[in-house]
């Protein structure tokens, strides 16, 4: 039995390789922090109905470098604001891959469903399993689990939540 | 063991430490600006600390959208001024003492080699190149490390680049960094260290190393490094902070790759749309009419980089339609170019002179470009779109043959025309 939230189904929305930050959220929109207002302009850099065409719940599944560029926390806020429910990539950037652990968004790194996803296609996530099942293909993957200690921030709900009560605290 | 986990581990209080282990290591700089200061206050004040864990060892630049581009941002801006007066924040940078951060921190003496210094802002591994380890993280990190003084790493592999021979004519640290990202790939050196070493380093400027550092994280990088020799050393004790020199690569166990750079195999490059990794020597450039020229950014925004623009510019006009804009990174720089008549040089070619501010390089302000235009830059992003409408392009470049374009209206080797 999985813990509550750790089970997430949605429709993949399939993207290419190198999805950098500037795509997903372009500066222009850095000047505010709410991720309903920044969610509306998700994706906005690679295709302006893109987000007019996302539904809540839907699940992302990119190629490789996903996130890469700027540090901006604001491409994850828009994720999280536009509702997308989790990323799946080939390879993700560093730093957005260490954003997704200190702010709480569910992403999952496995070549496998990637190629083995179209769009549209019905995903059914179990992340305490480490499981991805996609159920218009009707296969399964076990993917890898995240280290021991990113596993502790991402239980905690993210960094800040993790520091609250921690060995990290001074 | 590579210099950075060398550094790493003094942070974490080990003796050493491998690569893909976890570490939490103290932190000697915390760095953010106007557009992730804001998330990072945000997150900061959720943990309820009544003061950051030294009033000195944070630094805040508000140089993304300012001078204040609209509403919004000078409302970030007035939120992050009444953070740092609140808190007590040492070096805050605001009004005419506003550079853009990364060619600002080193010239302020802020930074010390085999420190660590994190910042929101991905460009942080700029400081590498004074024998730092500095890594760009987000605000939530930002945060954390202001309250505790502490950030968690995972530690990196590392890939020694041994860098031989002398810079051939009109070549520079960009051309080093483009090169080397041309042959790994955007992607080469995700998660890892790139750790600079070989006897080609001390014909590269300090001013050079900065940009071929500031380039690291566009190969993926966690951090660039490159060793304390005696030009860096030098460059230290001019902004006053003392070092001792040390290499880079003695032990080569310390590394999961190498990879040899011989400079004279490195050509003046042009990153062609839109992606860093997909350059070309300029001659081998495609013949593109040209809308704007930008010299400046935290790559190329420093005193040597307006010298040599001013040197192929000098007695010389931007061609009609070019849109040339000049951007000193710092007020130091700004000063310096002041002092040394570029002024009168940019001026006369036509030039439009900026206030120091990253804002054409992300798109941001100050030089936007519209649809189907194209524009060679000395920044460090040619994604589609990163400088305004997702249909305009950017070429990459180092101030050189961005000079040399803007005179001719086309990508141009600055030898055609000097």
């Amino acid at each position: 039995m999985s813990a509550p939230g750790t089970l997430i189904e949605g429709n993949a929305r399939v993207l290419g390789d190198h999805i950098n930050t500037d795509a997903i959220i372009p500066a222009t929109y850095l000047v505010s922090h709410d991720p309903v207002e920044l969610g509306s302009h998700l994706m906005e850099g690679l295709d302006p109905e893109f987000s007019s065409r996302l539904k809540s719940g839907d699940i992302i599944v990119a190629g490789e470098n996903f996130g890469s560029g700027s540090s901006r926390e604001h491409a994850l806020l828009a994720i999280k604001g536009a509702g997308v429910s989790c990323v799946i990539a080939s390879s993700f950037a560093r730093i957005f891959f260490r954003n997704a652990v200190n702010v709480g968004l569910p992403i999952l790194e496995s070549p496998e469903v990637v190629e083995a996803t179209e769009e549209g296609d019905r995903l059914h996530v179990d992340l305490a399993a480490g499981t991805v099942e996609n159920l218009t293909a009707g296969v399964s993957f076990s993917v890898q689990h995240y280290p021991e200690f990113m596993r502790r921030i991402i239980d905690a709900g993210g960094l800040i939540d993790f520091i609250k009560g921690s060995d990290l605290e001074t | 063991m590579s210099a950075t986990r060398r550094i790493l581990a003094k942070h974490a209080g080990k003796r050493s430490l491998q690569p893909g282990e976890f570490a939490e290591v103290t932190v000697d700089l915390v760095l953010s600006n106007d557009v992730t200061a804001p998330i990072a206050i945000k997150e900061f004040e959720r943990l309820g600390r009544k003061k950051v864990f030294d009033t000195g060892k944070v630094v805040i630049v508000l140089d993304h959208f300012t001078p204040n581009r609209d509403v919004g941002s000078a409302e970030q801006c007035a939120l992050v001024r009444s953070f740092a007066r609140e808190y007590g924040i040492k070096h805050f940078y605001d009004c005419g003492d506003v550079g853009i951060e990364h060619v600002l921190l080193p010239e302020e003496g802020l930074i010390e080699p085999e420190g660590v210094v994190i910042g929101g802002d991905s460009h942080t591994c700029t400081y590498g190149a004074l024998g730092a380890f500095a890594s760009g993280v987000g605000s939530t990190d930002v945060a954390a490390a202001m309250a505790t003084g502490k950030v968690w790493l995972r530690v990196p592999e590392a890939i020694l680049v041994k860098v031989t021979g002398k810079l051939r004519r009109w070549a520079s640290g960009k051309d080093l960094i483009l090169y080397l990202i041309g042959k790994i790939g955007v992607g080469g050196a995700t998660y890892s260290s790139l750790e600079f070493a070989g006897d080609g380093i001390g014909g590269i400027s300090v001013e050079g190393r900065l940009t071929v550092a500031n380039m690291a994280i566009e190969a993926g990088a966690k951090n660039g490094l490159f060793p304390v020799d005696g030009p860096a050393a030098r460059y230290l004790a001019s902004v006053g902070v003392e070092a001792s020199e040390w290499s880079v690569g003695p032990d080569e166990y310390g590394y999961s790759d190498e990879v040899d750079i011989d400079l004279v195999d490195v050509e003046p490059q042009v990153a062609l749309p839109s992606l860093p990794s997909n350059t070309v020597a300029v001659g081998d450039a495609p013949d593109v009419k040209l809308d704007q020229v930008v010299i400046g950014s935290c790559t190329n925004g420093r005193m040597e980089d307006l010298m040599v623009a001013a040197q192929v510019l000098k007695g010389k006009k931007a061609a009609p339609g070019v849109r040339l804009i000049i951007i000193p990174g710092s007020p130091r720089v700004y000063r310096g170019a002041l002092k040394e008549g570029l002024f009168e040089i940019f001026l006369d070619a036509g030039a439009i002179i900026s206030p120091p501010t990253c804002g054409p390089c992300l798109g941001g302000h100050m030089g936007v470009l519209a649809a189907g235009e194209k524009a060679i830059s000395t920044t460090n992003r040619n994604f589609a779109g990163r400088m305004g409408h997702r249909e305009s392009e950017v070429y990459l470049s180092n101030p050189a043959v961005a000079a040399a374009s803007a005179v001719t209206g086309r990508i141009t080797d600055p030898g055609e025309i000097v």
